[in-house]
């Protein structure tokens, strides 16, 4: 009887931890799948993070003034885009990618708080947003009758509905990701640009015009993911809500070698780490102490340097990243 | 003599570019709270350098960022971009403290002496594993320094919790270092006198950056050593081929990098704080960012960078005192935008628009002679 209880209470835990997972999961995504088109594209972006958290906040500020979710959502990925559209600028002038992506990531950072207060005067924050202006779940056909379905049940209500629209778009766009960068004509080009500039321009094709397309599909995802925080899984934008996941998606991004299944699979460890830590936060296992949540929280860290030395596995990065086309002095 | 004008114009106009720019952006901001511009930069001026204290702020928080800004200018003359500061800021704080903790019953100069030490070692500890990851392995700089910066907040904020927590503390801060150990600072000396500084906590940490700028610049063109660095910067294959060792270089002006990031912390703990917390930098690592381009990797423009943005600062926490609706982040606006500007002038003057630019500049003076 005891041990059916536990067993009945692990499952439990478990699936609501890999629904919690399914939801950390999603603005990671998208913001690794943004970093995906930049970085196949050749284009290097450590300015996910920036663009991701100017979406949470355009989101969050429109939605609070409109109450709609919808505005809220254009709103979000208008900021992301206009960020991505820079960083192209930046780029095709031939600036460092890297110091481009930096100042992007600042700007986000001092603008969004800054606008924030002169617009809403409460300490940096936006009001938490009305019910209608967020994105609420979605409970999926059958879900309820489902729910006493001994597993196939359990998981289709528990994990796989009741989740927001970002987080299905999440899902819906790794399988797009991957269809178009292998089956189209676009996701060639754009493989080519990233692998080899002289020869897409050789071919009579604009290097230019490709990587601006890349960024904006970026910025269409950041804006995504940042949209997912503040209006789905938040309620309103919140100091430096990104909280570093811009950077964990680049590390996903490099995990999951630039290819969009693994990078997805990179995701899901992340979230999973993310999910695990806050259920042990101030857990004490018997026989080891206190579970030291920081270790959890630097796993995917400490995974990524050990894949970029390539201890484990090799992570070979497009050959044009990061390398302005034509090249300058 | 075209070509030399062309230099001058292009260290002088770039940094009067990007600032102009960034003092735009920050008007705007203060335009969409209400208030007028002009009086914000007033109240800035004023806040900033317009009494000692104000002074004595902008001096001390210019300190840290000629360290910052060094930290990032002398692996990018070996052409490596140190984002780490941060991290490697926060283990040199690390350093000084476990110094002070464990001797703390030592000689103050001892202990200071030892603490600097201390900060300089685990600040270039820290920066030696993506060092070392580059030189033998490849691995991008950029990544992992942003990697090990998280690392390094993780591995700071459980040293906090469970290790370095003062006892009966909740806030996740050490015990506070005694007094003996404080550096005296201008607040202390001008106190009671006319010019008196209120707290503010520029010490001797100051001509230490100075010091250390003046070293940069012998360091670099003055000694064998910075000849190789610039060599490395200028063309890996090059210098390779003139038998420098470029794995060895690497290793020297990362770690190098992340020495100087280490003193961030000294001026903090023993200047400021006199204790550690989580976050004794306060984003002075990625100010260094902006103070490196921004000073064009020069020691006397990085000094002047970092005066600069110490104004920025201190004048921003007057501004968001005075004006409601104002927070400092405007200061990481401008950093930002300094930042863009400058990296993109850069881009533009080294590539193809540049080229094109240059050829018209230089068509004149080709066919007088």
């Amino acid at each position: 009887m005891d041990g059916a209880g536990t067993a009945g209470e692990m499952s439990l835990l478990l699936l609501s931890l890999a629904a919690s997972t399914v939801r950390l999961a999603a603005p990671l995504v998208l913001a690794a799948l943004a970093g995906l088109y930049a970085e196949r594209s050749g284009v290097v972006d450590i300015g996910l993070e920036g663009k991701m958290l100017a979406a949470v906040f355009a989101g969050a500020a429109v939605a609070s003034l409109t109450g709609s979710a919808a505005l809220g959502l254009g709103a979000g990925i208008a900021a992301a885009l206009v960020l991505a559209l820079l960083h192209g600028v930046a780029t095709i002038a031939g600036a460092d990618q890297i110091v481009s992506g930096m100042a992007l990531n600042l700007i986000a950072a001092g603008a969004t708080p800054s606008l924030a207060s002169a617009w809403f005067r409460q300490r940096g924050t936006t009001p938490p947003l009305p019910a209608g202006a967020r994105f609420g779940p979605i409970t999926l056909p059958l879900a309820q009758s489902l729910g006493e379905v001994p597993i196939v049940g359990w998981v289709y209500t528990t994990i796989i509905s009741g989740h927001s629209l970002p987080v299905y778009l999440a899902w819906l766009a790794v399988p797009l990701t991957a269809f178009v960068l292998s089956y189209t004509g676009f996701g060639l080009r754009l493989r080519a640009v990233g692998e080899s500039p002289e020869a897409v321009d050789a071919a009579g094709l604009s290097v230019a015009r490709l990587r601006f397309t890349a960024l904006a599909v970026n910025g269409v995802l950041c804006g995504l993911a940042g949209v997912c925080l503040s209006m789905a899984q938040g309620n309103g934008f919140l100091r430096d809500m990104s909280a570093g996941r811009g950077y964990l998606a680049l590390a996903a991004l490099i995990f999951g070698k630039w290819r969009p299944w693994p990078v997805l699979a990179a995701c899901l460890l992340f979230a999973a780490a993310d999910a695990v830590q806050a259920r042990l936060q101030g857990v004490v296992l018997p026989g080891f102490g206190a579970v030291p949540v920081q270790l959890i929280q630097a796993l995917p860290y400490v995974i990524t340097v050990v894949i970029l030395a390539g201890l484990v596995g090799t992570a070979r990065p497009p050959r044009a990243l990061g390398k302005p086309y034509p090249p300058v002095r | 003599m075209t070509r030399r004008l062309y230099r001058v114009l292009a260290t002088l106009l770039v940094p009067a570019a990007s600032v102009a720019t960034a003092l735009a952006a920050v008007a705007g901001l203060v335009l969409i709270t209400g208030e007028a511009p002009s009086r914000a930069l007033c109240t800035l001026l004023r806040g900033a350098l317009g009494d000692p204290e104000g002074i004595g702020y902008t001096l001390f928080y210019a300190t840290d960022y000629v360290f910052a800004g060094l930290a990032v200018a002398l692996p990018f003359q070996a052409g490596l971009f140190n984002i780490g500061g941060e991290g490697q800021a926060a283990l040199g704080g690390l350093g000084a403290t476990l110094v002070v903790l464990a001797l703390g019953s030592l000689p103050a100069p001892i202990v200071l002496v030892v603490a600097i030490i201390g900060a300089v070692g685990f600040g270039a500890a820290w920066a030696f594993v993506p060092a070392v990851l580059l030189a033998r392995r490849g691995s991008h700089l950029v990544i992992t320094t942003i990697m090990f910066n998280f690392l390094a907040a993780a591995l700071m904020t459980w040293l906090l919790v469970e290790v370095l927590i003062a006892p009966g503390q909740s806030a996740l801060e050490t015990r506070t270092f005694p007094p003996r150990l404080w550096l005296p600072t201008l607040a202390d000396i001008t106190a009671g006198t006319r010019f008196d500084a209120g707290e503010a906590p520029l010490n001797p940490m100051a001509f230490l950056a100075l010091l250390a700028a003046a070293f940069y610049w012998v360091l670099l063109h003055r000694t064998p050593l910075g000849y190789e660095i610039r060599a490395a910067g200028l063309s890996p294959l090059a210098a390779q081929a003139a038998g420098i060792r470029v794995p060895r270089i690497i290793m020297l002006a990362v770690c190098g990098g992340g020495a100087v990031a280490g003193l961030i912390a000294v001026n903090e703990l023993f200047g400021s704080q006199h204790r550690l917390t989580a976050d004794i930098t306060a984003g002075a690592g990625f100010t260094g960012i902006a103070v490196a381009l921004l000073g064009r990797n020069h020691p006397v423009g990085i000094v002047f960078a970092a005066v600069l943005f110490g104004t920025l600062n201190q004048g921003g926490a007057a501004l968001s005192f005075d004006m409601p609706g104002i927070t400092r982040d405007v200061v990481t606006v401008a950093e930002g935008v300094v930042i863009f500007v400058c990296g993109m002038l850069d881009g533009v003057a080294r590539g193809h628009i540049g080229r094109f630019l240059r050829t018209l500049w230089m068509a004149p003076a080709r066919q007088a002679r």
